[in-house]
């Protein structure tokens, strides 16, 4: 009787297409956000998170289209994320059909913004989404990085965490820049010295690449896991990730 | 596929609560016929009335109130009538919440007090057991099923004074991180979940069809 560690299927969508996305079996269109969704929900995925990375409005407005769709097909919670900076992209996307939505470099730019979203829709709505990297010099050891970890914010990642969650983040989506594409592992300093900064849950990214990187993960305080590219690729199957992770003693939804 | 008409008509409350469409195309599934609406009239004739809810206690009450709510609510049980309320629409139904040290009225229809949970971490968010009591109409076939959860506040103490031949409320509770909260109330023709069954994939599925059969 707990609370099951969440194991989280990350799709990078671009103009409405799913970027980089495996032909599984299954599937009659591997480039259709919506199918993809529905195969990880049926292998058991707890939570779907949708990043978008389209670059212009028009496309943005595709990713809305898409979120309706999966929304009304697919009866797990969704994150979305990418590009969000105001408290109207946030209303917009909950209108759309998602669950939660993912902040990430607007709250660097203006750290109100946490808890204007917050205020209004509530914190559960909120994912604060931090991508850190290892910086020798800092207090903690990681920085916040900003454009995919090419650059320094100039924060430290570990006092960024714990001031967002005061302001009023439901969770941390913590990517470890470092780690994240290595298929080395997570980061688990990282995650354990976030996980003792802030009392929100911790959602850890980066570097998965084989089953025995999840457990290490949750001993270090994550709350649950999330992967693109494994489960992109067919590297990894959500089902083999909660299995691994039940064997080392963790409680998963089956 | 069966007609519309043999469908139980369900309205979920239109009242500016968050992403609704989930619930409604969740009750769809779950064999209703649903309208999203304020509508009085509506919302009154339905066979099932579900009152969804996300955010703050108090600008839910307030959104309720304003949209007249909280009486379409009484109005119902009054005369027997199926009601269903989610997440933060079982939390309006008790008798107060507190929060940030502010205490605000709600629906009163039971009594007890929302307050924060006590777990070295909050939000509460995720799949959880539950443990239903027995004769659950809810809970029937999906009792060792997870559900899934997002809150910070909860009920913690539930007590209902009944008396002579008034059947006692069906509670079920969740634990997460050392505190015991409500997870599900089943009153007459008053139901409600702090979970999201709308989220809860084929666990909460089968939970709402079980509600949705039993009106």
């Amino acid at each position: 009787m707990s609370l099951a560690v969440r194991v989280i299927a990350c799709l990078d969508v671009d103009e409405g297409r799913v970027v980089k996305g495996v032909n599984f079996q299954q599937l009659r269109d591997a480039g259709d956000p919506v199918e993809l969704a529905k195969v990880y929900d049926a292998e058991g995925a707890d939570e779907l998170t949708f990043l978008d990375i389209s670059a212009s409005h028009q496309a943005r407005k595709t990713t809305m289209e898409i979120v309706s769709s999966t929304a009304e097909q697919v009866f797990i919670p969704l994150t979305v994320g990418g590009g969000v900076s105001s408290v109207d992209d946030v209303d917009r996307l909950l209108r759309a059909g998602a669950d939660k939505v993912a902040v990430n470099t607007a709250a660097i730019n203006r750290p109100e913004l946490v808890a204007e979203v917050a205020d209004r829709f509530g914190s559960q709505v909120l994912v604060l989404s931090v991508d850190a990297r290892r910086a020798p010099g800092t207090d903690s050891g990681f920085e916040v990085t900003t454009h995919g970890g090419r650059r320094s914010a100039g924060v430290d990642a570990v006092a960024w965490a714990a001031r967002v969650a005061d302001l009023g983040a439901g969770e941390i989506l913590l990517n470890g820049m470092d780690a994240d594409g290595t298929r080395d592992g997570f980061d688990l300093d990282l995650i354990r010295l976030v996980r003792e900064a802030v009392t929100i849950p911790v959602v850890a990214s980066g570097g998965a690449g084989r089953l025995e990187h999840f457990p290490p993960a949750v001993d270090a305080g994550a709350d649950a896991v999330l992967a693109a590219t494994v489960f992109h690729f067919g590297t990894l199957r959500v089902g083999e990730v909660k299995q691994r992770l039940a064997e080392a003693g963790s409680a998963v939804r089956s | 596929m069966t007609a519309d008409v043999s469908r139980p008509a369900v309205v979920v409350l239109d009242y500016g609560s968050g992403n609704v469409r989930s619930a409604v195309r969740a009750l769809e599934r779950a064999g209703a016929s649903v309208t999203l609406t304020a509508d009085r009239a509506t919302a009154m004739d339905a066979d099932g009335l579900v009152v969804p809810g996300v955010g703050a206690f108090a600008s839910c009450v307030a959104g309720l109130r304003a949209a007249n709510g909280h009486e379409v609510i009484g109005r119902r049980l009054a005369g027997g009538r199926a009601v269903l309320g989610i997440c933060v629409g079982m939390q309006v139904l008790f008798a107060h919440g507190v929060e940030h040290g502010q205490d605000t009225p709600g629906l009163d229809e039971w009594p007890g007090v929302v307050e924060r949970l006590q777990a070295p971490v909050v939000p509460h968010m995720g799949w959880n057991s539950v443990e239903a009591p027995a004769g659950s109409t809810l809970f029937r076939g999906v009792e060792a099923d997870r559900f899934y959860f997002v809150h910070s506040y909860g009920v913690r103490d539930f007590t209902l004074q009944t008396k002579g031949r008034t059947r006692a409320p069906l509670v079920t509770w969740a634990e997460h991180g050392g505190d015991r909260f409500v997870a599900a109330v089943e009153n007459g023709p008053l139901s409600a979940t702090q979970f999201h069954p709308e989220k809860s994939g084929d666990a909460g599925a089968a939970l709402l069809r079980n509600w949705v059969e039993s009106l």
